[in-house]
């Protein structure tokens, strides 16, 4: 997207550290500085091991850095309440994980309605809205499917689905192919490049994959706690005659 | 609200999924409320039957006997047990109550009394009219009767006042009676002269009214009760003393005090003998000591009820943290998608209050099973008692926020990426 857009996230110096009980202390991230601007597709890069998951889970407001400043929206996090964080996760941040997490026991619709449940929307608006969204993700057929009566496709389709639903501005997604096979993986990447270019999500994607990194409007690679690079992709589809290399769906 | 649904829909399929340990947890909880509800129930058809006997038999009437002294000893030295005066056959016609007796205790608690019943059994006789015949049993009683024991007159009535004083004979009898030798003609038989042999002497009595028969456990022959004044009796059994009366008090009286003033009073006559002494009885008295023993019980029973709900809801405590374990990726996962710590307290609570309320309702239902099949046994009507029923599923709901509380507010304050990484 174009620099002159809006920051919604900005990370300036953010260090975290993990205490294993002194004096072993683990420090995860080195001071990260970052920004995403709204509607951007931002990919994070890294080998295992290296942060990118626990700068995920920070961006994402469920955990805290040890020292830096974070801003969500305009909004510094660190003077935010347990409740404030819930209500941004609940009303800006849309999480897709790598394993799915939806609600066992509870069918595809209950699950996408439940961050509304959460806002208090109706529960006429509520029904409502999960049938739209889980049409958008193709799912329209299965909406009274349990979780575990869905394929891995299918399930991240719904977790997306849910992500949508109080129509966030940003979406988190934690290696959202990682367990997927490649024709799976590529429509769910199809879709997010749908949620990017026609409602205007701002998406960061976590993965190991350099070839889905390519597909993003910038590529950021960290390693051992620290940003080493930062790139432009090419920010769309590549071509059908391109497939999408197997090393994807290696370490799950 | 609708998260309250929500969280009861939810709690409903995270019990029905979980069957078994579902039931099991709540196997406390049915046990100790099924055994309050069970005491209760018969406990309340008891006194509700006692009161309705007492309706019927008279909630003012106070009994009046001698009791022996001696009736603490278990045995005579023949080996003869007795309690009562009836007893006790050494006893002389001047140790009895007398009419002097008895109509100065009246005088002076008139106020308070509404009528005095003195009786004299007779004897039992045998009517005969043409080939068929009636064994008749005759008491003789003095006016006071008719107010203590309830009859009902089917035709005629009481004797009249000059009937009663000059002791004319004059008869009251069943509709049995009349049923057997008059073909149920009870208002033709009023006037017609019976005639019967009482004391090897043959005697004619004027039949004044007839009461309705009621056929009862009680009724061990076949004889018929018949009525007639005391005066007459006692003229026929040359005997005017009593081992026992009847006192009948004044609507608005404390049976309870007047039974112990006449006591004090008649007990004036017996302050020298070392044989006999007054005791009353009345229905009230009876019915309080009836429901302190039943007071009793039900504490009894409540402790140990208590105990097992106690038991019951530790079981409840440790189900819901054993689920709380298995769901932490849930629970991080809500989190993640914006519950509050308090919506997690909240779904938790909930779910332990659902699994104690359907647990009481269980366990009312086999409590009410329980006391009804009980009252049945000990011949009552069912009177499930409504309080108790309300109570327990205010207490079953109570017991799931007490025991729910702790693992709900342990999942509450997960944290969420701990939760969410949780193997």
């Amino acid at each position: 997207m174009s620099e002159g857009a809006n920051t919604v996230i900005s990370l300036k110096n953010i260090i975290k550290r993990f205490y294993i009980g002194t004096p072993n202390e683990l420090q995860i991230l080195n001071g990260i500085t970052l920004d995403v601007h709204e509607g951007e597709f931002v990919s994070i890069v890294g080998q295992s091991g290296s942060g990118k998951s626990t700068l995920m889970n920070l961006i994402g407001l469920l955990d805290r850095p040890t020292e830096g400043e974070y801003h969500i929206d305009g909004l510094d996090t660190a003077s935010a309440s347990d409740n404030d964080l819930s209500y941004i996760r609940n009303q800006q941040i849309g999480f897709v994980f790598q394993t799915y997490n939806l609600v066992p026991k509870t069918d595809a619709l209950k699950n996408v309605e439940l961050p509304m449940l959460y806002a208090g929307v109706s529960r006429k608006e509520r029904t409502q809205r999960a049938l739209e969204l889980l049409e958008l993700v193709d799912m329209g057929d299965r909406t009274k499917h349990l979780p575990e009566e869905l394929s891995g496709g299918q399930k991240q389709r719904v977790a997306i689905a849910r992500a949508m639903a109080n129509d966030p501005a940003i979406i988190l997604a934690d290696e959202p192919t990682g367990a997927l096979d490649s024709k799976t993986g590529r429509a769910v990447m199809d879709l997010f490049h749908k949620l990017n270019k026609e409602q205007g999500k701002t998406i960061l994607l976590i993965t190991h994959s350099n070839e889905l990194a390519e597909e993003t409007d910038r590529i950021i690679t960290i390693k051992d706690g620290y940003i080493t690079g930062e790139r432009k992709g090419s920010g769309c589809v590549p071509t059908p005659s391109e497939t999408v290399s197997e090393s994807e769906v290696t370490e799950a | 609200m609708n998260m309250f649904w929500e969280n009861v829909r939810l709690a409903l399929t995270s019990l029905r999924t979980n069957k078994s340990r579902t039931f099991l947890t709540m196997l406390g909880i049915i046990i100790g409320i099924a055994a309050v509800i069970a005491i209760k129930t018969v406990g309340n058809s008891l006194s509700l039957s006692v009161s309705d006997s007492m309706q019927s038999m008279g909630a003012n009437n106070i009994t009046v006997y001698l009791n022996s002294k001696e009736a603490d000893k278990d045995e005579t030295e023949d080996g003869y047990v007795f309690g009562t005066v009836t007893n006790d056959r050494a006893l002389t016609k001047d140790d009895l109550f007398n009419d002097e007796m008895i109509m100065g205790m009246f005088r002076q608690f008139s106020d308070s009394i509404a009528a005095i019943s003195t009786q004299a059994e007779v004897e039992t006789t045998t009517v005969k009219k043409g080939t068929n015949s009636k064994s008749l049993s005759i008491s003789g009683v003095s006016l006071g009767y008719f107010t203590a024991n309830s009859l009902e007159f089917v035709s005629g009535g009481f004797f009249s006042a000059d009937e009663a004083k000059d002791g004319r004979n004059v008869i009251i009898v069943g509709t049995d009676f009349v049923d057997s030798l008059y073909g149920g003609n009870y208002a033709g038989i009023i006037g017609e002269t019976v005639s019967m042999p009482l004391y090897n002497k043959n005697m004619d009595f004027v039949v004044v009214g007839v009461y309705k028969y009621q056929a009862s456990i009680y009724t061990m022959n076949s004889s018929s009760s018949a009525y007639i004044p005391l005066k007459a009796a006692q003229s026929i059994t040359h005997f005017d003393r009593y081992t026992t009366f009847s006192v009948v008090s004044k609507v608005g009286v404390d049976s309870d005090e007047l039974a112990v003033s006449i006591k004090d009073y008649l007990n004036g006559f017996y302050r020298n003998s070392n044989r006999l002494e007054v005791e009353t009885y009345n229905m009230a008295s009876m019915i309080s000591g009836m429901n302190d023993m039943m007071g009793k019980i039900t504490t009894a029973v409540s402790v140990i009820a208590g105990i097992a709900l106690l038991v019951g809801g530790i079981g409840v405590m440790n189900i819901m943290l054993v689920s709380i374990t298995e769901r932490t990726r849930e629970i991080g996962t809500r989190k993640a998608l914006g519950a509050t710590n308090g919506y997690i307290r909240m779904q938790f609570i909930i779910e332990a209050v659902v699994i104690c309320i359907i647990g009481g309702t269980i366990g009312i239902l086999t409590g009410l099973l329980m006391g009804a099949i009980g009252a049945k046994i000990l011949g009552f009507a069912a009177a499930p008692s409504v309080s108790s029923i309300v109570g327990s599923l205010a207490f079953s709901m109570f017991i799931g926020i007490f025991f729910g509380y702790y693992p709900a507010n342990k999942a509450a304050k997960m944290n969420p990426i701990d939760a969410l990484r949780y193997e």
